[in-house]
């Protein structure tokens, strides 16, 4: 389970790391950068999601 | 001022600034959601309001038959000669691709998560200082005396304006506020004040820079170029303009909405850790801003015959109720899971400072429910709202309950 975050969508709306912020952090510009290589346990899966469904531009993807 | 003669049907004639909108837009927009969806203006030249979130958000996230040189619409049709492309005239929101990228990319870092957290104490400490001036009336102005001055005062500090400057900046600020219904001749014989102290500050932190928004954009270069004086002024003005009465808006509103709801209060003063989340529903619930854009040529689009200059409001608040996009989008739930809210527009032109807004809208709420965690309404009928393309609580007399 990977998430990731594509770059071109992203505009800096900046829910994904305030709501998950083990899994999501962000650059100089204020945009979403995912930590590390985006590997999911169940429960940092639960948290994408709910980053995922909080994110106004859908710019936020999740592969099972 | 013009007087403007009443609404009949908002579907065919439109206007974000008539007394019935500015009262209470929510049953209007909900009409056209139904009826139209895009409604139909005379007005202002001529120009169309979509009314669902698939409209606004097609509009916004579209520049290639929309401009933003003149993101805020004023009384008139706009000629070729008021729309300096590509730049416009408050960069990077009156930009279009490919500078808007350019210009957008120097002004985010500033306003970027990481410097925002670091003028977090410094806001909480302003809010503090405003509430011990409050002191213990039994009414106070959680517009006029609170919400209005957290916002001013972080701007003033941001663009490295003198304290002692106080009086001038809220002159300049009212100046601005104003300029709402001003015909275009009007705003800009009223703006000369203001750029004069502008280019003042300019000249002065040419001179002495030091640590702030102004010196970092006169230092700020472009394909090794420092940016043209325009540039500058124009993103300082439009920092000044998109900063102070949004924000104090925000937190009028959600002020408002606590004063007439005990039962959101009480959740919010008895669990701390709602904030975050109870932060985007007021987002959601009372999104202060829309926006403008121009028509870019004659088009059939959203199955309407648009034409070159015509406008679009965008009303991002409208798309926050759309029930196609929100469950219960009426209701106002303050631990609201899923929001994907669009208070701070969609696309290139997310608003770049909504990162310090979130901050100052989140601080002033913990703050105010902290000193009074029980108020109300002193009198409904004394709360006067804004108009036009941010909408938010002035006059906001509050009664503090024991």
């Amino acid at each position: 389970m990977k998430v990731s975050i594509d770059a071109d969508i992203c505009q800096g709306q900046g829910r994904c790391f305030s709501i998950a912020p083990r899994i999501f952090t962000f650059d100089d510009l204020g945009n979403g950068v995912v930590i590390a290589d985006g590997t999911l346990t169940d429960q940092g899966l639960e948290l994408a999601r709910l980053a995922q469904s909080n994110c106004p531009e859908h710019a936020i993807f999740i592969e099972e | 001022m013009t007087i403007k003669p009443p609404v009949d049907d908002f579907a065919t004639d439109w206007d974000h600034t008539d007394p019935q909108w500015v009262a209470d837009p929510y049953p209007i927009w909900d009409d056209l959601r139904q009826r139209c969806p895009v409604a139909h203006t005379e007005r202002f030249g001529g120009g169309w309001f979509p009314a669902t979130h698939e409209g606004v958000s097609a509009v916004a996230k579209d520049t290639v038959n929309f401009t933003s040189r003149m993101p805020i619409i004023v009384n008139g049709r706009p000629g070729e000669e008021a729309l300096p492309s590509p730049i416009g005239v408050t960069p990077p929101i009156s930009s279009d691709p490919p500078f808007h990228a350019i210009a957008r990319r120097i002004m985010l870092p500033p306003l970027a998560p990481g410097p925002v957290n670091k003028m977090e104490p410094q806001v909480r400490a302003l809010c503090r200082r405003l509430l011990d001036g409050l002191g213990d009336d039994a009414v106070v102005n959680g517009g006029l005396d609170y919400a209005q001055h957290i916002p001013a005062a972080v701007i003033q500090q941001l663009l490295g304006f003198p304290p002692e400057d106080e009086e001038v900046f809220s002159e300049i600020i009212h100046v601005v506020m104003e300029g709402v219904d001003q015909e275009v001749e009007e705003r800009f014989e009223a703006f000369v004040p203001i750029e004069e102290y502008f280019v003042k500050q300019i000249e002065d932190h040419r001179e002495h820079p030091r640590d702030d928004f102004t010196s970092y954009l006169l230092n700020a270069e472009i394909g090794g170029n420092k940016l043209q004086d325009e540039h500058i002024f124009g993103t300082m003005v439009l920092t000044l303009i998109a900063g102070i009465d949004t924000t104090w808006s925000a937190i009028g509103a959600s002020l408002w909405h606590l004063a007439t709801h005990p039962e959101d209060l009480a959740r919010l003063v008895n669990e701390p850790d709602l904030m975050p989340v109870a932060v985007e529903e007021f987002l959601r619930f009372y999104a202060p801003v829309s926006m403008a854009r121009l028509v870019k040529h004659d088009m059939e689009y959203l199955g309407c015959p648009m034409k070159e200059y015509d406008w679009i409001l965008l009303g991002f608040p409208a798309a926050n109720r759309d029930p196609a996009v929100f469950e219960d989008a009426d209701r106002f739930i303050i631990d609201r899971a899923e929001n994907r809210h669009v208070a701070f527009g969609l696309g290139i032109h997310r608003c770049a400072g909504s990162n310090l807004a979130r901050m100052e809208l989140r601080v002033a709420i913990e703050e105010f429910i902290a000193r009074y965690p029980r108020f109300e309404l002193a009198d409904p009928l004394e709360v006067t709202w804004s108009k036009g393309t941010v909408r938010g609580p002035r006059n906001l007399p509050l009664r503090v309950l024991a």
